[in-house]
């Protein structure tokens, strides 16, 4: 095969130059700071507060997503019903759409004044918008077709003899599902819920227009950041992208590992 | 699997449905859950955007579209998509040229790193390029010398989108070009033909489509970036603003008709790259 050479060479130099040396940049800058100025800087109220909004959110989001998008997978594979083929576009909709459309639309559905957001407040005088429920409710439609897309191809492989030999065997309905199938598919539902978690930690622009922003209360890390950045606090800055990147690779670690315990799973069917 | 089945006791005859059917009370409430919950967050914001952008009629709508920071927004998404696409374009063809055809050491590393922009939050997608370029980034002093201007100017925001639009061609081109082998290419160069040859005549073909994919995704991501790009541009209306920015500024100035028109162009764009997705699989015949 020819052509090595030069695409590998062209390969390891575009991503150098694009990802490798910016994304380094915030680790050399952080060599400025010391350490004890570090944790200073991480374990500011307001920094701490943020975190917990930001992981807190994205952890119920994506448990809602996960429940949720469970469902929708598993009618997409299992039941026919007319339309079938529209919904199923749709779902990868929040792929597609940008996040400052998502931000702009959540925002107007449920601020106060807004369609979904009247009927809550008149009916069980719950706010949505500019609470942290609002970052909730902005990070469930992020999260969706991430457990969708990852639960839908092992759920449309599960082989049913299984199933139809549980059931022969006399098993009721719940429990073939409980101990058959729930068992199988459980590893592509938490790979799912973690995909949607790393992303709703660092999701900013379908946050921003629904949360409120208030520091303590419902301001995310992503908005802290930049938040710092335009008072040219860079070393505060710095300190927590450092922070927030690093937990996103620990999720990408765990990602991976996710993975590899699925296809094991599924290997052994 | 270790399941459990206790014997059964009594068989009642009318019991017996398909083993692996639900009940249909289970059915029905599962496929009204899914539905209610799909026309809630996916159809639902749609029909928003449409009815709000046209809130005040069509020439309204036209007139926010057809003002000047409109078309500059407009222009300058274009310009950041014409030249980032292509760029990522030719790094995915290179890079699964190069993962897929050869062995190599550190190959599963170049992977994963190929993948990283994907994992990071679009913000410090943006913050690394304001820590290199910006007044007090490491490159400051020498581009405020030499009066270049790369933060809060274009130069940053195709920076910014070409980092997190990178890995989106790259990782559409490997698993198929992996699944697909290199058995045709080596014919192809047995038979005397020369590398640039087989690549255009034998694998262009073969990747088309998910190629195609690829650059779709690519490009929708590349217009509608949001978080790393407002970093960097320092919404400056008619120079820095892309259209999502752009979309930002009217809503957050309660100018609704403006920011809802933004949003219907990038909304359009999101359905265009849902259809021509389902198009593509279709012609794939399987799932990109």
């Amino acid at each position: 095969m020819p052509g090595f050479g030069q695409t590998l060479g062209f390969t390891l130099f575009y991503l150098a130059l694009v990802v490798l040396i910016p994304l380094s940049t915030l680790i050399f800058m952080s060599f400025k700071l010391s350490l004890s100025a570090y944790i200073d800087i991480i374990t500011n109220t307001r920094v701490l507060a943020a975190f917990r909004v930001s992981f807190g959110a994205a952890l119920v989001a994506a448990a809602i997503a996960s429940f949720f998008g469970f469902i929708i997978a598993w009618v997409l594979v299992r039941y026919p019903f007319s339309g079938k083929k529209l919904v199923d576009a749709f779902i990868d909709l929040p792929f597609a759409l940008p996040t400052a459309v998502a931000g702009i639309v959540m925002a107007t559905i449920f601020q106060p004044s807004g369609f979904l957001g009247k009927l809550l407040i008149d009916s069980f005088g719950v706010q949505v918008a500019y609470r942290p429920l609002g970052i909730v409710v902005a990070l469930i439609f992020i999260s969706i077709p991430f457990v969708v897309r990852t639960v839908e191809p092992v759920l449309k492989e599960f082989d049913s003899a299984m199933e139809e030999a549980a059931s022969s065997l006399g098993a009721t309905r719940l429990q073939v599902f409980n101990k058959i199938i729930l068992p199988n598919i459980f590893p592509s539902v938490l790979t799912g819920f973690a995909l949607a978690f790393a992303r709703g930690v660092g999701e900013y622009g379908s946050v921003i227009f629904i949360a409120g922003n208030q520091p303590y209360v419902s301001e995310i890390v992503p908005l802290l950041i930049i938040t710092k950045l335009e008072q040219y606090e860079y070393e505060a800055a710095t300190a927590i992208a450092l922070t927030m990147l690093l937990v996103s690779f620990l999720l990408l670690l765990v990602i991976n590992l996710l993975n590899r315990w699925m296809r094991q799973r599924s290997g052994q069917l | 699997m270790n399941a459990i089945v206790q014997p059964v006791k009594q068989f009642k005859k009318e019991q017996i449905q398909h083993a692996t059917d639900d009940p249909r009370w289970v059915r029905y409430t599962l496929i009204s859950v899914s539905l209610s919950f799909i026309l809630l967050f996916l159809f639902l914001p749609l029909g928003l955007v449409i009815s709000k952008a046209f809130a005040s009629g069509w020439q309204a709508y036209w007139d926010a579209l057809s003002e000047p920071d409109a078309q500059a927004a407009i222009r300058l998404t274009v310009l950041a998509a014409f030249i980032t696409v292509p760029l990522n374009t030719v790094f995915g063809l290179a890079s699964a040229w190069a993962i897929t055809r050869f062995e190599f050491p550190g190959k599963s590393l170049l992977t994963t790193l190929i993948d990283l922009p994907f994992s990071v939050s679009p913000v410090i997608s943006g913050v690394i390029f304001v820590l290199l370029f910006g007044a007090q980034g490491w490159f400051g002093e020498w581009l405020i010398a030499h009066d270049i201007k790369v933060i809060f100017a274009v130069p940053g925001i195709v920076l910014a989108t070409l980092f997190v639009t990178f890995p989106f061609v790259a990782r559409e081109l490997i698993p198929l070009m992996q699944e697909m082998g290199s058995e045709e290419e080596e014919a192809a160069l047995s038979l005397g033909a020369s590398g640039w040859t087989t690549f255009i005549k034998v694998s262009l073909p073969n990747i088309k489509w998910a190629l195609l994919y690829g650059v779709l995704l690519c490009n929708a991501r590349a217009m509608g970036e949001f978080g790393a790009v407002s970093v960097v541009s320092g919404h400056i209306r008619g120079i820095t603003n892309t259209l999502p920015l752009h979309v930002e500024t009217s809503y957050n100035e309660y100018n609704s008709v403006a920011a809802f028109a933004g949003a219907s162009i990038l909304a359009g764009l999101a359905i265009v790259t849902l259809v021509l997705k389902s198009f593509l699989e279709w012609k794939q015949g399987r799932r990109l």
